[in-house]
């Protein structure tokens, strides 16, 4: 996938990536660049490697081989500081948040102002309040604990948490997941609104194609390991790929071959 | 020899285990001696640890003292031995049973919650949050409660050293028959330094062992409810059988002639 033109450094650039558990290869020589201010949405079947994708982005997990680069900076088998410096670029909404139980909504929020920026804790609770705003919710909710909140208002709570430290890219986990369709348009309609005020490149994966369609600049399909299909949003409904075809209407049959066991 | 294969397998995995543990501390205690150190964090667990274990390890102590006192007694009543009950009980508590007990109570109780609790944060990708907003675990959840676990399980036992010593001497004073005073004389008497600082030692080492232990299992917890529950286990078998086994070591560490 190579949206960016060749003279242009993209935000992130992929290589030949792959990742096996086991026996089991997910990634398999992936190719992907991401421009900068871009937002590309990768889409695929359950289990075909999206969460693997951005966990070894992040360095959450360890590739075998390939290259990831993050504005030109090689981060494969980078740690320590290094890897601090760099993840201090991302936000991530996780598929279910992933709210710090132990702490009130506010310091989940405002936790990357003050655990990675050292920011004082009065000044981060403000900028707190200011995100949830954004993400439509009241300051009383800033004093709830995450336990308190509806499936709705979590992935909310999470996109604040994801824009609070204003990071230059973000990552969206199946941001619709589990979510009604018009709270599912709502975040959506988030995301779109926080990604363009910030600036920000985005990464997004989800196999919702509503979600897609709104979005996204870019979409790739993966399978088998690799992105076979991108190009504009635009094009997603006329590209003649019979596996994109499948994927977008939902067919059981087709060229994609779900792995279920007859019983 | 299909007999060895199974027997070769299973030492393998033993080590390499053991080099995941051994790993895995050496990483915990390079981040508890290098800044940034989070004091909120620490304090949180040393109330944890320290303040809400007081009534479970009080109350194993007053009835670990008022039964060794009972019987030594009818043990010691054979030999006219009887005097000698303020000396048994002080050196039994404050060199064993007090550091040791309290241990497994502290394991049971703290070394189960740890487990279940950053389990639960593994599996929920809380953890993976921590590292996508540039903050190590290993600092903000593993050493804050190794240093809570190694600096609050001596003063548990110092405090449950006294009251274990009242319980044997409220039921010699009370049920016995022992003059009161005679027996806290004898008690002050026959103690030494050696006796409650190797327990306090003990102390810090179970401490130690039962954070890690409940950090280590919660860390490497897989597969949800299931993984949790098993690393909560995990982590309560494994530091009980450590104390035991590290209580053998440092005993003879301080008495071995």
């Amino acid at each position: 996938m190579t949206s960016p033109s060749p003279e242009t450094t993209p935000k992130i650039r992929i290589r030949g990536l792959h990742k096996s558990f086991g026996d089991k290869v997910v990634l398999d020589g992936l190719d992907l660049d991401i421009g900068d201010a871009q937002s590309v949405v990768v889409i695929g079947g359950s289990g075909s490697g999206k969460s693997v994708l951005l966990k070894c982005i992040l360095g959450l997990l360890t590739p075998e081989a390939g290259s990831i680069q993050v504005d030109g900076e090689e981060v494969v088998r980078m740690n320590g500081r290094g890897l601090e410096r760099v993840r201090r670029k991302f936000g991530m909404l996780f598929q279910n948040a992933a709210l710090f139980d132990s702490l009130p909504v506010w310091e989940n929020v405002a936790f990357g102002l003050i655990q990675g920026e050292r920011m004082e804790r009065g000044a981060a609770k403000k900028i707190a309040i200011e995100k949830l705003a954004a993400v439509g919710l009241g300051p009383e909710v800033g004093e709830l604990s995450p336990a308190e909140l509806s499936g709705g208002m979590r992935k909310r709570v999470g996109l604040a948490r994801a824009i609070a430290t204003e990071p230059e890219i973000i990552f969206f986990d199946e941001p619709t997941t589990g979510l009604d369709p018009i709270m599912g348009d709502v975040i959506n309609d988030l995301i779109v609104k926080c990604v363009r005020q910030l600036g920000a490149t985005a990464l997004s994966i989800t196999h919702d194609m509503a979600s897609v369609r709104k979005i996204a600049d870019r979409v790739g399909l993966l399978y088998d390991g690799k992105i076979i299909w991108d190009g504009p949003v635009g094009n997603i409904d006329t590209s003649g790929n019979p596996y994109v075809d499948q994927f977008i209407h939902g067919r059981a049959e087709g060229p994609i071959e779900m792995q279920v066991r007859a019983i | 020899m299909p007999i060895l294969q199974p027997l070769g397998r299973t030492f393998l995995i033993f080590l390499q285990a053991t080099g995941r543990i051994v790993l895995f501390t050496a990483t915990s205690v390079s981040h508890c001696l290098r800044p940034p150190i989070y004091p909120r964090l620490i304090g949180r667990q040393m109330i944890e640890i320290g303040y809400y274990s007081l009534p479970v390890v009080g109350l194993t102590a007053i009835f670990t003292g008022m039964v060794l006192a009972l019987q030594s007694y009818t043990g010691f009543a054979r030999f006219s031995a009887e005097s000698a009950i303020p000396n048994v009980v002080v050196v039994s508590i404050t060199r064993e049973l007090g550091p040791v007990l309290a241990g497994l109570m502290v394991a049971g109780r703290v070394g189960a919650a740890m487990a279940a609790e950053i389990g639960t944060m593994r599996v929920t990708e809380q953890i993976d949050a921590l590292d996508t907003l540039a903050t190590n675990p290993f600092k903000y959840l593993v050493a804050p409660r190794l240093i809570a676990g190694l600096t609050m399980l001596p003063i548990l036992v110092l405090i449950a050293d006294i009251i274990g010593v009242f319980g044997g001497y409220v039921v010699s004073s009370y049920k016995l028959g022992f003059n009161p005073a005679t027996y806290l004389k004898n008690t002050m008497d026959f103690v030494e330094p050696q006796d409650v600082i190797s327990g306090l030692v003990k102390a810090g080492v179970f401490g130690f062992l039962v954070t890690l232990m409940g950090c280590y299992h919660g860390y490497n917890s897989r597969g949800g409810a299931q993984g949790v529950g098993a690393a909560t286990t995990n982590a309560v078998v494994s530091a009980s059988i450590l104390i035991l086994c590290f209580n053998y070591f440092i005993t003879e560490l301080f008495f071995a002639r």
